[in-house]
Formats: C-alpha cells, sequence, structure tokens
C-alpha cells in the first residue's frame, strides 16, 4: 500500500525529470567534460588539460572583477529595483483611479525588446544629445551634466539602473500576486480591533510577505547576476572593464579567444558561486522568518 | 476555464503540431540543388537575383538562407560542424586561427587545384590581397597544409572620413584635410572651440582601436618589428609601442575625439557621422551603403589616417570582406565550387557592387563605382590584415591592449603603465605555451 | 496626491520607449534619428505592410504563436505536477531532486548549445518542432517549479484535507483544488514563459535548417543586418512581436487581481 502511494507519487514529477535529464544534464556532463580540457570548440580532438582551468580561474583578475561588477548591479537591483516593485505593487493593491492602467504599464519594460531598451537609453544617455543632458542643463543642473555611459565613475551605476528599470516589472507582478492572496478579512479583523493603516501593513502585510520576498529576492539575484544582453547594447562592456559582467567574459572566451573549454570552466564555477549565494540568502531567510 | 475547454485546446494545438510538422519542405529530391548559409542582410535581396540567374542559365538550384546577426550565424555555422551538418557553401566569420580550425577537423575544401587551373586563370582574377587573407602559407604558424581555401566575394578597407560641411563650419578647407598626425591635432583644437565633435569610431566593440592602433604601429616602426612583437622578440615595453600608445593619449588631449567614443558602437558612430554630427569617422567601406541610407546628401570623402612618421609607410587594414568556403564533405562540392567561379566572375561582381554598394573581388569589375568608394579603393594599395601575417597575437594580449588604450582615453592609465601591463600578459601566454 | 505622482512618473518612464518604438516604426530610415520629434511628420504605415512581408511574417507569426502556446501548456502541465509532488508528497529522493532542478537555475551553460544541438541530432529531433518545444520546455521548467512550489507550500491545507476525505485522489485533488487556488502564481508562469519563448531566437536558429520552422524572433533579426540596420522596419517589426505578448499579459493579469478570497476557506 504504501509503495503503491510512493510509486503515484513518482508519476507527479516524472515528465519533469524525463525532460530536465535529457535536456539539462546530459549538456551540463558534456560541459562539466569540456571544462576539463583545451579545447577551441571546433577541432574534433581536445587536449585533457585537468583542473588547469580552474587554477587560471582564480588567477583570472578580470574574472573577479567581473563578479563584483555583477554584485554591485545585482545589489541595486535588490535594493532600488525591488523597492520600486513592493512600493508600486502596494499602491496598486489598494483601491485608486486607474489601477488597471498601471498594471498595464508597469510590465511594458520587461516585455520590450533589449533592442529597443538598448537604443532609447542610449539616445537618452547621450553625452551630447541626450534627453537627460538635456533636461539637467534646463532645470539648472548643468554641473550634473557627462557621458553617463562612457564615464568610468558613471557608467556601472547608469547600467545597474536602467537595468533594473527594465526588471522592476517582473517583481511588480510577483508582489501583487502575493499582495492579492492576503485575505481582506485579515486586515478588516486588524481595523475593528482598532488598528491603523501602519499597524497593518507590520502585522499583517510584511509576516504573509516575508516568502515572498524571499522568492522576490533569489529570483533577482539569480537573474542580474546573470544579465548581459543590455549591457552589450549600451557599452559593450566598457569603458575599459567598467561595465564588465561573467557571462560577457564567458561569451568572450567562447567566441573572442575560442577557448571552449575555459568557458566552460567559468560557467561552471559562476554556477557554483550562485548556488553558494543562493544558498546563504535561503538559509538567512529561515531565520528572519524565525524572529 | 472549464476542464473540457483546456483539453479541446490541447487537442487543436497538438493537430496543428502535427500538421505543420507534415508540411516542413521535404527534401527537394530530383533538381541539384546548393545550399549557402550567409549572415549578410543587406545583400539577400542581390543574392536571391543572382541565384534567379544562375538557375536560369545552368538549371542548378542555389539555395541562399539567412541566419542574422552574425554572432547567431557563428554560433550555428560552430554547431552544424560539430554535428557534421554544414551546408555545401558557407563563410567562417572569425579569426584566421578558427579558420586554421575548421581546415584541420577536414570542413573545408581545398580550393588550390581548381585556382591554379587554365594556368591560375581564377586565382588571378582577383586583387591578390583578397586572396591572400583566404590563403595559407608556407610554414604557416598555425600547421595548415598551404593552399587556398576560401574565396573572397568582395573586398574593403577601413579608413578615415571626414566631413566636408563640418570642415566648412570649422573654417578648413574641405579640399585640403589634414595629412600629418599633427595637423589632425591641431584640428581637434579647433574642434574643441567650436563645441563640435571630432572623430567617432565603434571603439566599444574594442577591435576598431586595435585596427587604428595597428596601422600607427606599422607607420611608425614598420611591419617587421610588429611581427617580431608578435612572434615574442620585441617587448611591447619598446619605446616605439609606447609611442603608439601616447598617440591616443594626444588625441585625447587635443579634443579630436568624441567623447563617449570608448564605449560607442560602431553603428551608434555611423549614425552620427551620417547626420553631420562628427566631423571625422574611423570606419570601413561598408560605410559608404550605410551613410546613403541615413543621409544621402552627406557631404565626405576618404581619406588615410594621418601619418606620423615618413620612415614607414602608412598602412591600413584592407582585404576581403565576406568570403565563401566550399564543404569537403559536401555532396555537391564540384557543382558548388563551379557557382562559386560564376559567383566571383567580372559580370557578377559587377552587378554585386553597383548592388549593394562594395567594393568587387574581381579585378575587372572595378567599373562603374561612387567616387567615394574609389578613394576606398584606392587604399588599397596600403592595405594589411593580420589574417595575412601568418601569426597571431594571443587574444589575451590583443584584449588587455585595446581595454588598455580605452583606459588611457579615459585617463586611468598612462602609456607607460599600459605597455608594462600587456607585456606582463604576454609574458604570461608565452610561458604557457612552453 | 504624491502617490498619484509617484506612479505617474515611473509610468511615464515606462511608456516612453513604447511610443519611441512605434513612433519610430513610423518613419523613414533617415528621419529616424534626425528628427528627434515623438511624431512623426509623415506616417509611413506602410513600413508595418512591408515589415510583414520581407520578414514573412505570416508563417514565422504562426510558428512563435504556436511553440509560445504548446511550451507554456507543457511547462503549466509538467512544473505544477512537480511542484505539487515536492510541496505535499512524500517519496524517497525528493530532496535531492529538488535541490537539482534549484541548481539548474543558478548554473548557466552558455556553451550548452551545442551539446544540445548534438544531443538533438542523435534523438532525431533536431530540425523539428518537437524537439524546440521540449528543450524550451526544459528552460523554464526549474524556475517554474521554484514559483509554484513556494506557492503550494503557503497554501491552506483545509481545503485538500476536505477533498482527500471526499475521496478524490491524489491527481484529483491537484486538478480541482491546488490548480485553481493557484491561478495568481499559475498566471505569472504563464507570462513568464510565453515572454521566454516569444522571445527566444539563439536555439531557434541554431537546431532549425529549414526555414519553415522558424519563429518570428529570427525574421525580426535579419532586418539587424551586419552593417545596416533597417531601423523603420525593425521597430515596426518589434512592435507587431511586442503585441501578443502584451495581450497575454492583460488576459492574465486578470487572474493576478482576482487571487484568492477566503470564502473559500471558511465556506
Amino acid at each position: 500500500m504504501r509503495t503503491k502511494s510512493t510509486l503515484e507519487n513518482y508519476v507527479f514529477v516524472l515528465p519533469a525529470v524525463l525532460i530536465f535529464s535529457i535536456f539539462y544534464i546530459v549538456p551540463f556532463i558534456w560541459v562539466c567534460r569540456y571544462s576539463l580540457h583545451d579545447w577551441d570548440g571546433i577541432m574534433p580532438i581536445m587536449t585533457y588539460i585537468g583542473l588547469a582551468n580552474f587554477k587560471e580561474i582564480i588567477q583570472d583578475k578580470i574574472w573577479w572583477g567581473s563578479m563584483l561588477n555583477a554584485g554591485y548591479i545585482t545589489l541595486i537591483a535588490l535594493t532600488f529595483q525591488n523597492a520600486l516593485a513592493f512600493l508600486l505593487a502596494w499602491a496598486c493593491d489598494r483601491e485608486i483611479r486607474l489601477k488597471n492602467f498601471y498594471r498595464v504599464i508597469f510590465f511594458i519594460p520587461p516585455v520590450l525588446s533589449e533592442v529597443v531598451v538598448g537604443l532609447v537609453w542610449q539616445w537618452i544617455l547621450d553625452g551630447n544629445y541626450g534627453l537627460l543632458n538635456h533636461w539637467l542643463s534646463h532645470l539648472g543642473f548643468p554641473n550634473l551634466v557627462r557621458n553617463w555611459l562612457s564615464d568610468p565613475q558613471t557608467a556601472l551605476t547608469t547600467v545597474a539602473i536602467v537595468h533594473s528599470w527594465k526588471g522592476f516589472g517582473w517583481g511588480f507582478l510577483i508582489f501583487l500576486a502575493g499582495l492579492q492572496t492576503i485575505p481582506r478579512e485579515l486586515y478588516e479583523a486588524a481595523r475593528v480591533d482598532g488598528a491603523n493603516a501602519w499597524y497593518c501593513f507590520r502585522k499583517v502585510t510584511i509576516p504573509l510577505m516575508i516568502p515572498v520576498a524571499v522568492l522576490v529576492a533569489i529570483l533577482t539575484v539569480l537573474g542580474t547576476m546573470q544579465a548581459f544582453v543590455l549591457i552589450i547594447a549600451m557599452t559593450g562592456g566598457g569603458p575599459a572593464y567598467h561595465t564588465q559582467v561573467p557571462v560577457l567574459r564567458i561569451l568572450a572566451s567562447m567566441r573572442g579567444s575560442s577557448r571552449f573549454g575555459y568557458a566552460c570552466a567559468q560557467g561552471l564555477s559562476f554556477g557554483l558561486i550562485l548556488i553558494a549565494i543562493s544558498f546563504i540568502q535561503y538559509r538567512f531567510s529561515k531565520r528572519a522568518r524565525q524572529v | 476555464m472549464s476542464k473540457s475547454k483546456i483539453l479541446k485546446f490541447v487537442i487543436c494545438a497538438y493537430v496543428f503540431g502535427i500538421l505543420i510538422n507534415g508540411c516542413a519542405p521535404k527534401k527537394e529530391a530530383q533538381k541539384q540543388t546548393i545550399s549557402v548559409w550567409h549572415w549578410m542582410t543587406d545583400r539577400e535581396a542581390a543574392f536571391f537575383e543572382l541565384a534567379k540567374r544562375y538557375e536560369a542559365q545552368t538549371g542548378v538550384k542555389v539555395n541562399f538562407e539567412l541566419y542574422a546577426p552574425s554572432d547567431a550565424y557563428s554560433q550555428k555555422v560552430r554547431a552544424a560542424a560539430q554535428g557534421i551538418n554544414l551546408p555545401d557553401v558557407f563563410g567562417i566569420l572569425g579569426e584566421k586561427r578558427d579558420f586554421a580550425s575548421f581546415i584541420k577537423a577536414g570542413h573545408i575544401l581545398d580550393l588550390t587545384p581548381c585556382m591554379e587551373e587554365n594556368s591560375g586563370s581564377w586565382k588571378e582574377s582577383f586583387f591578390s590581397k583578397a586572396l591572400a587573407i583566404n590563403e595559407f602559407r608556407e610554414g604557416n604558424s598555425y600547421g595548415v597544409v598551404p593552399g587556398i581555401y576560401g574565396v573572397p566575394i568582395d573586398i574593403m578597407t577601413i579608413q578615415m572620413v571626414y566631413n566636408k560641411n563640418l570642415f566648412k563650419r570649422l573654417g578648413l578647407n574641405p579640399a585640403n584635410p589634414p595629412v600629418t598626425f599633427q595637423e589632425f591635432l591641431d584640428i581637434g583644437k579647433k574642434i574643441k572651440q567650436a563645441n563640435m565633435q571630432g572623430l567617432v569610431s565603434g571603439w566599444g566593440e574594442v577591435w576598431m582601436i586595435d585596427c587604428l592602433a595597428n596601422n600607427y604601429a606599422f607607420n611608425i616602426m614598420g611591419k617587421d618589428k610588429v611581427l617580431a612583437t608578435i612572434k615574442g622578440e620585441v617587448p611591447y615595453t619598446d619605446p616605439d609601442w609606447i609611442k603608439v600608445l601616447s598617440l591616443f593619449k594626444d588625441m585625447q588631449d587635443s579634443g579630436v575625439l568624441a567623447s563617449g567614443i570608448v564605449t560607442m558602437v560602431n553603428k551608434t558612430a555611423e549614425q552620427l557621422f551620417a547626420n553631420d554630427r562628427a566631423v571625422f569617422a574611423f570606419n570601413g567601406s561598408w560605410c559608404v551603403n550605410v551613410y546613403k541610407g541615413m543621409n544621402p546628401d552627406l557631404d565626405y570623402a576618404a581619406i588615410l589616417p594621418p601619418k606620423v612618421s615618413d620612415k614607414y609607410p602608412m598602412m591600413i587594414w584592407g582585404g576581403a570582406g565576406s568570403s565563401f568556403m566550399v564543404n569537403a564533405r559536401s555532396k555537391n562540392k564540384e557543382a558548388a565550387v563551379k557557382f562559386l567561379m560564376w559567383l566571383t566572375d567580372r559580370d557578377q561582381q559587377a552587378y554585386l557592387a553597383e548592388a549593394t554598394n562594395n567594393l568587387p573581388a574581381n579585378k575587372n569589375s572595378l567599373t562603374k563605382i561612387p567616387e567615394i568608394l574609389a578613394q576606398f579603393a584606392k587604399g588599397m594599395e596600403f592595405a594589411t590584415h593580420p589574417s595575412i601575417w601568418g601569426v597571431s597575437e594571443f587574444s589575451a594580449v590583443i584584449e588587455a591592449f585595446d581595454k588598455g588604450i580605452q583606459s588611457i582615453i579615459i585617463g586611468e592609465k598612462t602609456p607607460e603603465q599600459v605597455a608594462s601591463e600587456v607585456q606582463k600578459i604576454k609574458e604570461r601566454e608565452l610561458a604557457k605555451r612552453r | 496626491m504624491l502617490i498619484h505622482l509617484f506612479l505617474i512618473t515611473i509610468a511615464a518612464t515606462c511608456l516612453f520607449p513604447l511610443v519611441w518604438m512605434i513612433s519610430s516604426s513610423l518613419k523613414t530610415q533617415g528621419e529616424i534619428f534626425r528628427d528627434t520629434s515623438l511624431v512623426p511628420k509623415v506616417f509611413h504605415f506602410e513600413n508595418y505592410y512591408l515589415a510583414w512581408q520581407e520578414g514573412g511574417f505570416g508563417r514565422f507569426f504562426l510558428n512563435s504563436i504556436f511553440y509560445t502556446a504548446s511550451v507554456v501548456i507543457g511547462i503549466v502541465i509538467v512544473a505544477s505536477l512537480a511542484a505539487y509532488a515536492f510541496s505535499r508528497l512524500r517519496f524517497p529522493g525528493k530532496n535531492i531532486l529538488f535541490f537539482m532542478f534549484m541548481a539548474a537555475m543558478m548554473i548557466p551553460i552558455p556553451g550548452s548549445f551545442v551539446p544540445l544541438y548534438i544531443l538533438l541530432n542523435k534523438l532525431h529531433l533536431r530540425n523539428t518542432a518537437l524537439g524546440y518545444i521540449l528543450a524550451m520546455i526544459n528552460v523554464g521548467l526549474s524556475t517554474s517549479i521554484f514559483l509554484l512550489k513556494t506557492f503550494f507550500d503557503k497554501m491552506p491545507t483545509e481545503l485538500e484535507d476536505a477533498a482527500r476525505i471526499d475521496g478524490c485522489s491524489k491527481l484529483g485533488i491537484w486538478w480541482n483544488v491546488a490548480l485553481p487556488l493557484a491561478k495568481p502564481v499559475l498566471a505569472v508562469v504563464v507570462v513568464f514563459n510565453a515572454l521566454t519563448v516569444w522571445n527566444e531566437y539563439v536555439l531557434a536558429l541554431i537546431i532549425f535548417d529549414s526555414r519553415a520552422l522558424m519563429p518570428l524572433q529570427v525574421a525580426l533579426m535579419t532586418f539587424q543586418g551586419e552593417f545596416i540596420t533597417r531601423y523603420p522596419l525593425l521597430m515596426a517589426g518589434l512592435t507587431i512581436t511586442a503585441l501578443p505578448i502584451i495581450i497575454i499579459y492583460l488576459l492574465m493579469q486578470k487572474y493576478i487581481v482576482k487571487g484568492v478570497t477566503a470564502g473559500a476557506i471558511v465556506g
């Protein structure tokens, strides 16, 4: 009886596991194999070099620099992007005018192709003809005018902000879904007990939203650390290495220097780091929930 | 949505799917077909027209398939190579080193015998520099059997262009472009005063920086010393190299570089120059077509980069623009080669050149090309290209060099610093290979 | 009042690129970067017709719709089954399997196109719609399972217990109780995967050889030439491709809005 039940349970996960094994595990094993070889992706023979690729990665200063850059962008995403997403979701959760209009508009950035986003923002941020500088000088801040995307001091932050702009729609969506599933009765019960809006927020909204916030945080970290398309479109990873990110390095190894094995090793190291970060996030959130 | 509705949708979707699968075109059995994979969006229409003409003449069908953008095209070719699924004719985008690997892996047909037939009639019809890019010489460092492995279908050069209207606005004579580097820098000062933008180029895509730096390197120290550096016999900390790097600092200080050039993609640079927003541009001959599309009234001319020294000639990068190779395992090898011979013949090259505003690879097709293209063509005299030197620099070194120049331009590093960093990376790479 | 100002400002920044895209699609190549006004002087609606014709949109549009629909339906079923099992059912190896799926989300394998190509080739699925659909189901699988499991975890168990007492099978509970309750999250999963598949083009370009199977994005990319980008047509094409996703979102966001009313639990 017990075995029959367990077997039934396996049926539930069978399709997922099947597809996953074929389309992820097999290529993954291949990639692991490649990472232990020196291969250019074309020749039919590869040279086995053991862990040499990984040793090289540890000493690759540019690689770690790109990790820091990605980390910085992710930090901005975790704070700025998600705070924005939550505020907007909370604002749209209540009964306000044009609620539906806003709900659609806020999801436009994720829908837009990176081509359009890259072009438009490049135009807005252009050092000489851009809209941003135009408004800054007209509003009385001419000293703030600069070449946002090529100035080494502002390039990374600018890229991070544009990235957050494109991504907040997802957080908004998930937060809204989360807020919508909080039963209204809980709010009413609290109000009947004489609570004000802030109390409701603190005692009802926040505790119930923590799992959702953790979900969004994990997804944000994973998504933002792996970002690269927008960056290629706006700065190409420059100036020098200021906006370089890990996936761009992997692509450079694959295409630029034809070091397929090294690229695979980079991908695996990156993955291990992301797993470690997510694990820490998860533990941290568990403890936060217990508090 | 009720259960039955969902079920109905699913069934419809899958039936649709089977239908689509069934309607996938079956292999064109009888008629001989040559499949060509290319990435040249701008020439698709011209290619289709040529395919039609070829079929009318010979009865052989040619299937041009476009896969864009070029990055994705490259990946597709490499994946297909791994799966031994390459088409009859295709191109290889990338460095000579990759080309060599494809040949050594057995994917590319050696065209030397066909080229040498009839006392080399096919070979002689090309500009020698265009063919050189597809050639591997005796004693090449890639370990490839010497021979000609590809066919150029156009040529291009990368030079400087200047806007005649903006020259007038600066009070300069548009018929007198700068010839020396100092003249160039002086114009830079004028540009800065007039608050205009100077040189634009896709220096966010580092290879263009490499091109100009390399041009000046040839001008300052001559070809032999440059090649010796690549071979590791001369260090990058040599004063001549530091001079090359300092040129970029001088350009930045004089104001002749447009702001934001270090993160500019070439398409943005083209768009700026085409719309009269930049005085100079460093770009390839393909730009003629691009500028024409954006601003047919643009008044500009092409020149060599202003020289620094008179000791050695100023060289530019030029040679084959796009080339096609034949799949060595193809079942239609001979037919494919015949088609390529036809494609690079005088009339077809003239048609391509006219239709797409590119320079033909066939020497005899240079009849009616617009004046501006003729200026680019003149540059072929001074053209060289990394692919014909027989040696390649390590990509880590090239990256450090180019990114180092970016750092110099934004003022973060000095030429001496960059030179020593690049040399360190060079030594590290050399040590690895031992 | 402040809230409204805040919302409007953000909304304006979101709308701007969309408006720019549409306005560019109505200009000519020469005008796009020269004439910077948002309203073009002459409305070149023919760009849409040209983009449709030259891009061969008809067939590719249908292909994309088919792929997106198949993948979304596939993922909804496969991922929700698995997520439900991870959340509510017990079986040995559950944690290991779940960890594997989570790890997949975190390890990007940019080099995976080549092994995938060879794999599909060996399975004779390479130049087929089925192969592409299965590969794309895999792409969104981990994240979807993660989203759904998180939701199922915090779902109250009373309804399921009630159904079990009524004699419902596990599958029945999944279909009749869990899925309807999960509508908001399912809507997110639908939108997320629809967007991913709709915008995908690299894998399609690599594994498909026959033009007839190509999705829309591949056709779109051909406007972005190596040297010349035909901006008006590209923008027209991008606008056309953005529409279906916006429609899917409009349909799905209704479910996110409705959410769960506690009435079901009490009554």
